[in-house]
């Protein structure tokens, strides 16, 4: 799982790094936080001891303050702070629980191998019910999910494209992968007793994320929800494979997906919203009455937008299919009438991307997008990397499946009865 | 025989302090500068006489000087906090006709608070509170013609007269009521005796007297005076010093009661919930890069106290309450020595794209700032961490959400100070002092980044080590 995660998100570095941004005359520092941010993420990803993964979940702060900040636009300020309170509220709450499952363990250890092996905290009383919340509500901040989404809209509006793809690629997933990795191992038990409530919130954010995002009128915002929306599945994934009802195959299909999902999501949500800081070069605007007619004269923008776009709402074939398809075939097996809600989230989100292609690329051209030009030799090439792995993921899953489940035996499913 | 050999780093300090307050007396003013150097050949020596006694558990001079992990690293930590102060000063000082005394009193202060770090008797803790408090009058107040600075020492002076009152009022009633001045008797009292009404008021009146010296609710008033008004070196010295020796005074006397009679611990937790959120409320809005300061010292007082409040409950408490002193010392220092080198500015306005005018001075800022909020991997991060485990495995889960909800809201305004710095246009470069101050402010958050990344060095020895008496 850290594998498949770490090399997508240094891929979605790579491709943010050489996407054409706005430095406002600080190229260098814009590019040392970048490389900063991505030692971070990888760092977070690939480390083993609690305490280091903590201090780059809080790292990662930084480094998006700064990027949201000095390179964004508009209220830039305010989006920034927002994000970094809201964000270190939870990160706290996590370190609160990181200690709280440590003092809970013979030995004072980090060490993620001793405490999976150990599980400290066991069964549903105040202490590991508190415990479990902490992570739950420090994660679900980051991640987001409704009712904790609030920081994100804004701070990806204002954030330049690249970072906003970084944001919605890499740094949500640290949620979603923190908990698989923490209180879905560390605490099988109680994360068991308390899967449904956590797959009922999953579930919120699924339908909360997909019909706010159709009432977007700014195409980042709407974009932005659609995170939401899909960062929901995964969780919903997780909920399900933690839950210690249904069968081993069905879970282990549940958190094939959700793993799959983080990696098909960076991807996907990577690839629009480089495309969005695209628009925002370009233009300056991201209101969708702004644009109409584009097909006309920026075909290549429109292939790759249309791709994306397709990826994201699970079209077979594409990456998004095969992640949400493991998600609610595992689903199904395990919590069948959430899984039946869901999908309606599914049909939600096809008819907004519909609807926000239709606006762009159809209809009559828009008289001041004349002179839109079309994406360059760089954006081509980089976006192309992006979508291909997508397609590749969709038509040929086999080997990404292969390498989530090695990394999954190190996540000892078996260990729950059930 | 007295053994004198285990107060050298304090007869060290003393003697240095008078050989400065001779050589001012007689050097001319463009040599007066050189007390600081002096100054810091004396807290040198006796920083390495402290480091000698290192790993030694053991009460001296009848019981009434206490020789142990908090003490010597309480000490060693005062004696670094001046020994900065020292060279952030000789610039702003400069043209100053009483130059050279301020070091001498500068040392003096750190002496009283070396005795309140180590004292284990109380008239000792006394004698040491009323030292420090009496050379911290005239360090706030050092520039007589300057109305905020003669504002400062006044209000510190009026707050400090009613506090000490109170401490001595209490200390009488505790001596009275345990019959012994030093702690070890003071302890086995408390522990055969049960607790009397008077007594309870003596220790009420000695915390109220100590909380003076911390900066902690309910005599904190002075701190965002102070730090606002005050020489910016003597408001960096009187934010820091006297929290390391007050907040070390008060761990011990915590310790001396046994856990199951007189809720002295659970009191000590609603003093720090309070002044950590008195603290943060009063900072939110603060247009005052200095006064923002002061109350955010008001704050960490209130995350000291934290570990204070669990000293006896866990073992990780005193080990938390140095690295935590220790985190908050750097951060604030080199804080306050970045405003110093930048001629005392602390206007938020006029710190306005402070990183592309003044580039050094903007991240020492920022990462004290940062370090004072408790960011990874800053020096303040690894004393919160601390905090919050100790106070966790004593069984104040609640001390520590609250902690976290103020860690959260004191973020809010540090940011206030650090966006306008990194995102806003600077107008003009504004002007620094010299050699001197420009030294201390590139070192602070070398330090800062240093120790958290070194701080196992200092961490490892002090883990099981006991207050004494116990």
């Amino acid at each position: 799982m850290a594998l498949a995660i770490s090399l997508m998100s240094g891929l979605l570095f790579l491709c943010a790094l050489a996407w054409p941004a706005d430095y406002k005359g600080r190229a260098r520092q814009y590019y040392a936080w970048f490389l900063f941010l991505q030692g971070v993420s990888l760092g977070l990803f690939l480390t083993l001891d609690l305490l280091v993964f903590y201090v780059f979940f809080d790292l990662s702060l930084v480094g998006m303050y700064f990027l949201i900040g000095r390179w964004g636009h508009g209220d830039a300020e305010y989006a920034a702070l927002k994000f970094f309170i809201y964000t270190l509220a939870g990160s706290l709450a996590i370190l609160l629980a990181i200690l709280g499952l440590v003092l809970a363990n013979d030995t004072l250890t980090f060490d993620m191998r001793e405490l999976i092996a150990a599980q400290p905290l066991q069964g549903v009383d105040v202490r590991s019910s508190l415990v479990l919340l902490g992570f739950l509500v420090g994660f679900a901040i980051k991640t987001p999910l409704v009712p904790f989404h609030t920081w994100l809209p804004l701070a990806h509006v204002e954030a330049p494209g690249p970072a906003s793809a970084i944001l919605a690629g890499v740094l949500l997933k640290m949620g979603t992968y923190g908990i698989v990795r923490i209180p879905f191992s560390m605490m099988r038990e109680t994360f068991a007793a308390y899967a449904l409530p956590l797959a009922i919130v999953a579930l919120m954010s699924i339908l909360w994320g997909a019909i706010v995002a159709l009432g977007q009128t700014n195409l980042k915002r709407r974009i932005a929800y659609t995170s939401v929306n899909h960062m929901g599945y995964t969780v919903l994934g997780i909920a399900a494979a933690g839950a210690a009802i249904g069968g081993d195959a069905a879970r282990t299909l549940a958190l094939n997906g959700a793993i799959t999902e983080m990696v098909a999501h960076g991807l996907i949500t990577g690839a629009l919203f480089l495309m969005a800081g695209s628009f925002w070069q370009r233009t300056g605007t991201y209101e969708l009455s702004a644009y109409g007619g584009l097909a006309r004269v920026a075909p290549k923008l429109m292939i790759g937008f249309f791709l994306a776009a397709f990826a994201s709402f699970g079209l077979p074939a594409l990456a998004g299919f095969v992640a949400e398809f493991q998600i609610f075939a595992g689903t199904f097996a395990i919590y069948p009438w959430l899984a039946a809600i869901g999908l309606i989230g599914i049909l939600i989100t096809a008819a907004l991307f519909l609807s926000m292609l239709q606006k762009i690329f159809f209809g009559d051209l828009v008289d001041q997008r004349q002179g839109f030009a079309d994406l360059n030799r760089t954006e081509v090439g980089f976006l192309a990397l992006l979508l291909v792995l997508v397609v590749l993921i969709g038509i040929y899953p086999g080997w990404l499946l292969t390498m989530i489940e090695t990394g999954s035996a190190f996540l000892p499913l078996q260990g729950t009865e059930g | 025989m007295m053994p004198l050999g285990d107060i050298l780093p304090e007869i060290t300090v003393i003697v240095t302090a008078v050989a400065i307050l001779l050589f001012a007396t007689f050097a001319p003013q463009r040599l007066q500068w050189i007390g600081a150097p002096i100054a810091l050949c004396g807290l040198g020596c006796a920083a390495f006489l402290c480091g000698l006694q290192i790993g030694s558990e053991r009460l001296t001079f009848t019981g009434s000087w206490a020789l142990d992990a908090a003490s010597i690293w309480g000490r060693l930590l005062i004696l670094g906090a001046t020994a900065f102060v020292v060279v952030m000063s000789p610039d702003w000082f400069e043209r100053d006709r009483r130059h050279g005394e301020y070091y001498a009193i500068l040392l003096f202060s750190a002496l009283g608070a070396m005795a309140m770090a180590g004292a284990a008797d109380m008239l000792q803790l006394v004698i040491g509170a009323l030292l420090s408090s009496a050379t911290g009058y005239v360090l706030a107040a050092y520039h007589r013609d300057w109305a905020l600075s003669v504002e400062a020492g006044m209000k510190f002076f009026l707050i400090g007269a009613l506090a000490n009152t109170s401490l001595m009022l209490g200390a009488i009633m505790m001596v009275g009521m345990l019959g012994d001045t030093g702690f070890t008797g003071m302890s086995a009292a408390l522990a055969s005796g049960k607790p009397s009404p008077v007594l309870l008021l003596g220790t009420v009146l000695v915390m109220v007297g100590l909380s003076y010296k911390l900066g902690a609710a309910p005599a904190h008033a002075w701190m965002p005076d102070v730090a606002e008004g005050a020489p910016a070196p003597s408001a960096a010295f009187l934010t820091v010093v006297p929290k390391i020796g007050a907040a070390i005074m008060l761990a011990r006397l915590v310790s001396l009661f046994p856990l199951d009679t007189a809720a002295i611990r659970p009191l000590v937790a609603a003093l720090a919930l309070i002044t950590m959120t008195i603290g943060n409320l009063a900072a939110l809005w603060q247009d005052d890069l200095r006064r923002m300061l002061g109350w955010s010292s008001v704050s960490q007082s209130g995350y000291a106290l934290m570990a204070i409040s669990v000293v006896g409950l866990s073992p990780a408490a005193m080990p938390a309450l140095i690295i935590f002193l220790l985190g908050y010392s750097t951060a604030n220092l080199a804080t306050f020595a970045a405003i110093t080198h930048l001629r005392g500015r602390t206007d938020r306005a006029d710190f306005s794209g402070l990183v592309s005018s003044r580039p050094l001075e903007a991240i020492a800022i920022i990462i004290g700032l940062l370090s004072l909020v408790g960011i990874p991997p800053l020096i303040g991060f690894v004393g919160k961490l601390e905090l919050f485990l100790a106070t966790i495995e004593g069984g104040y889960t609640w001390l520590a959400v609250a902690a976290v909800a103020n860690t959260v809201a004191s973020l809010f305004y540090y940011l206030r100070f650090i966006a306008p710095m990194v995102f806003a246009k600077s107008s003009s470069v504004p002007a620094t002092l010299g050699a001197w101050s420009g030294a201390a402010m590139v070192s602070g958050p070398i330090a800062i980044v240093l120790l958290g990344l070194l701080v196992n060095v200092i961490l490892a020895p002090l883990i099981g080590t006991e207050l004494l008496p116990s």
